[in-house]
């Protein structure tokens, strides 16, 4: 495959795929069948919703930061039933922290990671033509679209939206406004979307890998979104089965999660009662744990892809990183209980949760050594997407480890529900996956559009992030384990223990502000590269994997001639070869 | 699966003839478990015999119906991880909420609840 | 630009691109009913008294309904098995009858519900009745889902037949795996709800 085939023009199609030529502007650019439209659709979507979603936490963050002060010129926007006189209300507080984790979970991270890259990225790199189904593929953006207009409409019924905490426990969530019930509508159809992308991109990666493509030859994001797609596909229907329960609590009067004789506001509530709360809590688990693995398989596949490219060197540990994965996938549909210690569970089940709990620490310690381990010995380029990858290894270790304490249910006890579990949970996902999923972003910009993002806005971007994640997150260890709770709407202000620690609160106010600003030369470079940025051929960072065998951008059907896998992806530095590296398609 | 050639006929005929034995053997069970239901057996005995017979009949269609029995390896494969999951699902929840209870008695020391006790 | 492997199958997996997502598609579904049951189980066992099915529900009727369901099962495979054999006009007389006999198993249905409702037995009224009307009426919303797509493979799908008649053998092949799920979870509903 040579450079020069990268700029011929496409071949001439056969007859019967002649009508993609006159494809018109709506069925080429919006209901597009072509896995790359759609992941870049995804993407872009995803991204705009990681934006709105963190701007509802800098305006959380001012109420944090000064309880009860009026927010200065945009108060004024939110309007008496919100921000009276400029100053926020709890129950706003609550709609913009159930909406934050909501929208950050389901509308950002998820479409970026699975929905962006895996679509983008997944067919490309197997030497595949497409997704194996890719009218279903359509649909599942499109799923995904009216989910996230349904839970951006949520905002405007009365009540608001959804303010009962994205984990939504019941009885609160059942007696809720009229926006839960949103909320769940919302929810069904985002899991109606992650169900058909699942099975969309496990027959894909099964059926449509190329010749030679083993599994054992996979690149290792590959394996990360084959593993990622049987979590969302065995995981999410307990949810939506939850889902349509807690919406007949609301509107058929059924009492699946309200116990018999609850009280509210002095009246006892008129159910029938027998319900249990805790049965929420099971199925809505159930999902969110092998969730949150669903945030980070992805980003560990996108950083083990950069790392490997940009040491010049094969993963170290290819063989255990796939076992891990593989087992850490399956034992994440045991653990769930963790997040239910303060439930009154009986001695043996916890010991049963936290066993299972601790095993699964294992295999992402194994995932995550062998990525440090492939460091030794390398030629390592710091450009940006390897500062980002760089970056996300000690800030997932931060992450991972400070989960250890919550996994013990004695632990548990002093921290659970505290801003040490923010802290925890957003150290894995913010300065982890969210890095993972920015390095992706300028790692494959040059595939998608042919030319390279800004190196130095990308290194101020990361530089200015790197230190603001840090400002914001690292106080939260030490406001949550002096014993403040989350989800308090004034931060602690009102208990007299929390007093020392409340000053940590403006500082992570702050660093979430500043980290808001230097988003702006990312959001500014990604434009701009479009038409300014350096042009590159299909391979600027000579990387081994197929997708970039492919023209960047890629045409539909995306290879010029059908590839074919001839060894492992990783095939740096290899002694006696004229490149320092050999491509995996490569004859 | 999907070629038709003519030696496949006489396939399909065999194939005919299963689907018949098990409808029967579906309609005999389905007397069955309904019969059994009117001796109103103790509810852990009871059941134990109705999923049994339900486990039998969910395997002949399975099995004969659903070409399980001559079904790929990666076929199986999904399908065991899928019934892991399904066990652990029906399993766990109650484990957790009865505290372990409904498998063994509480120590004579601890006040048996119900098992929605943190709520009543 | 053709995706490989949607009629013929794949040599090392032995499988067409169909055959392995209607059957991920079916896993996702023995969770989503799945966790049903075990909303089943946990309500259940948590409360002070149950009902027996036979009590509240009408056992007749819904042995009606299984034998109903699972004759539909057989005309499904036999609508699959004459494409096998290229007999096209007996498909079409077998499929034609598995979409009838899914809409007498509702028509029987909405009688079942009517008398509840008639007797003022709602999914509010207790939790019996309401994990009994979730279960089925999921179900229900599952066969009629099934029908639609038969109907859709008998009436103006079956077009492909003349054009493609592997492809159209497989999708009917998937749409039955369908339709004998749907069956399936029938079997274990029918005993769990009106039996137990």
């Amino acid at each position: 495959m040579s450079e020069t085939a990268a700029v011929a023009a496409p071949k001439p199609h056969a007859a019967h795929e002649a009508h993609h030529e006159e494809l018109g502007f709506w069925r080429k650019y919006v209901f597009s069948t072509d896995h790359k439209v759609i992941g870049i659709q995804y993407g872009i979507t995803g991204l705009l919703f990681l934006l709105f979603g963190f701007s509802l936490m800098m305006l959380m963050r001012w109420q944090l930061a000064y309880p009860g002060a009026a927010l200065p010129l945009l108060g004024s926007l939110f309007g008496e039933a919100r921000m009276p006189g400029g100053s926020m209300l709890p129950e706003f507080y609550n709609e913009l922290g159930a909406m934050h984790g909501t929208i950050m979970v389901f509308l950002g991270v998820v479409p970026v990671a699975v929905g962006g890259f895996g679509n983008f990225v997944l067919p490309l790199q197997i030497g595949a033509p497409d997704m194996a189904f890719p009218k279903l593929n359509m649909a599942s953006y499109w799923f995904f679209f009216l989910g996230g207009v349904t839970m951006l409409a949520s905002f405007l019924v009365p009540g608001g939206a959804a303010q009962s905490g994205w984990t939504s426990y019941a009885p609160l969530s059942v007696l809720a406004g009229t926006g839960q019930s949103w909320w769940l509508v919302g929810m069904i159809f985002l899991i109606t979307s992650s169900l058909l992308g699942a099975i969309n991109f496990i027959a894909t990666t099964i059926q449509l890998r190329a010749k030679g493509l083993t599994f054992m030859r996979f690149p290792f994001f590959v394996w990360a979104q084959f593993v990622t797609a049987f979590l969302l596909l065995l995981a999410f229907p307990p949810l939506e089965a939850a889902g349509v329960m807690q919406l007949m609590d609301r509107v058929a009067g059924t009492s699946f999660f309200l116990p018999t004789g609850l009280v509210v506001s002095g009246q006892v509530l008129t159910a029938a009662g027998g319900g249990n709360p805790l049965l929420w809590q099971h199925l809505f688990w159930f999902l969110a744990h092998p969730e949150v693995y669903v945030l980070i398989l992805p980003a560990m596949g996108i950083v083990a892809e950069i790392i490997a490219n940009n040491t010049r060197k094969p993963l170290w540990g290819y063989r255990s990183m796939v076992y891990s994965l593989v087992f850490l996938g399956f034992m994440s549909f045991i653990v769930w209980a963790h997040h239910m210690f303060m439930t009154g569970m009986g001695t043996e089940m916890a010991a049963f949760f936290q066993t299972t709990t601790m095993i699964i620490s294992i295999p992402s310690v194994v995932i995550l050594t062998s990525l440090v381990i492939s460091l030794w010995g390398g030629s390592i380029r710091f450009n940006t997407p390897m500062l980002f990858a760089l970056g996300f290894l000690p800030m997932f270790g931060i992450g991972g480890l400070t989960g250890l304490p919550l996994g013990f249910n004695i632990a548990d006890i002093p921290l659970h529900d505290t801003y040490y579990v923010i802290a925890h949970f957003h150290y894995v996902v913010a300065p982890g996956t969210i890095f993972a999923l920015f390095a992706g972003i300028y790692y494959w910009y040059p595939k998608a559009t042919g030319r390279k993002m800004s190196e130095t806005l990308g290194k101020i971007h990361f530089a200015g992030s790197f230190v603001c994640m840090n400002v914001v997150f690292m106080p939260m260890f030490i406001v949550g384990l002096a014993g403040v709770s989350r989800r308090l709407f004034d931060g602690g202000a009102s208990y007299d223990f929390a007093q020392p620690v409340l000053q940590w609160n403006v500082v992570s106010s702050w660093g979430a502000w500043m980290l808001g600003v230097f988003q702006i030369p990312f959001i500014f470079n990604f434009f701009w590269s479009i038409w300014k940025g350096e042009k590159t051929d299909q391979n600027p960072w000579q990387a081994t994997t197929i997708e970039w065998a492919a023209p960047s951008p890629p045409p539909h059907g995306n290879f010029l001639t059908v590839p074919e896998a001839h060894r492992g992806p990783y095939e740096y530095s290899v002694p006696g070869a004229a490149k320092n590296f050999v491509a995996q398609h490569e004859a | 699966m999907a070629s038709m050639t003519s030696d496949h006929a006489a396939d399909i005929d065999r194939h005919v003839r299963i689907y018949i034995t098990v409808f029967v053997a579906l309609m005999v069970l389905t007397v069955v478990t309904v019969a059994v239901s009117r001796l109103h057996l103790s509810v852990p005995v009871a059941v134990t015999v109705a999923l049994l017979v339900a486990t039998i009949k969910g395997s002949l269609v399975a099995c004969y119906f659903m070409h399980l029995i001559s079904e790929k390896k990666l076929i199986y494969a999904v399908l065991v991880v899928t019934v892991a999951f399904f066990v652990a699902l029906m399993a766990l929840p109650v484990l957790t909420t009865s505290n372990g209870y409904w498998i063994h008695e509480p120590p004579s020391d601890v006040q048996r609840a119900p098992a929605t006790s943190p709520h009543q | 630009m053709d995706i490989p492997y949607t009629v013929e199958a794949r040599r090392d997996t032995g499988l067409t691109n169909g055959k392995i997502g209607i059957w991920l598609f079916l896993a996702s579904e023995v969770m989503l009913f799945g966790a049903l049951f075990a909303s089943y189980i946990l309500i259940r066992t948590g409360a002070p008294s149950w009902p027996r099915g036979d009590t509240i529900l009408n056992v007749p009727l819904a042995t009606f309904n299984t034998i109903v369901l699972i004759l539909s099962s057989v005309t499904m495979v036999m609508a699959w098995a004459s494409l096998m054999r290229r007999r096209f006009e007996t498909y079409r007389i077998y499929m034609g009858a598995t979409i009838l006999l899914g809409f007498v198993f509702l028509v029987v249905k909405y009688f079942e519900y009517s008398a509840k409702f008639e007797h003022h037995l709602y999914p509010s009224t207790n939790n019996f009745l309401a994990i009994y009307f979730t279960l089925t009426g999921l179900h229900m919303l599952h066969v009629a889902g099934g029908m639609a797509v038969n109907a859709y493979f008998w009436g103006p799908g079956a077009k492909l037949w003349k054009t493609n008649p592997e492809w159209f053998t497989n999708r009917v092949e998937h749409s039955g795996l369908f339709w004998h799920f749907v069956d399936l979870v029938w079997i274990f509903l029918f005993p769990t709800l009106y039996l137990l």
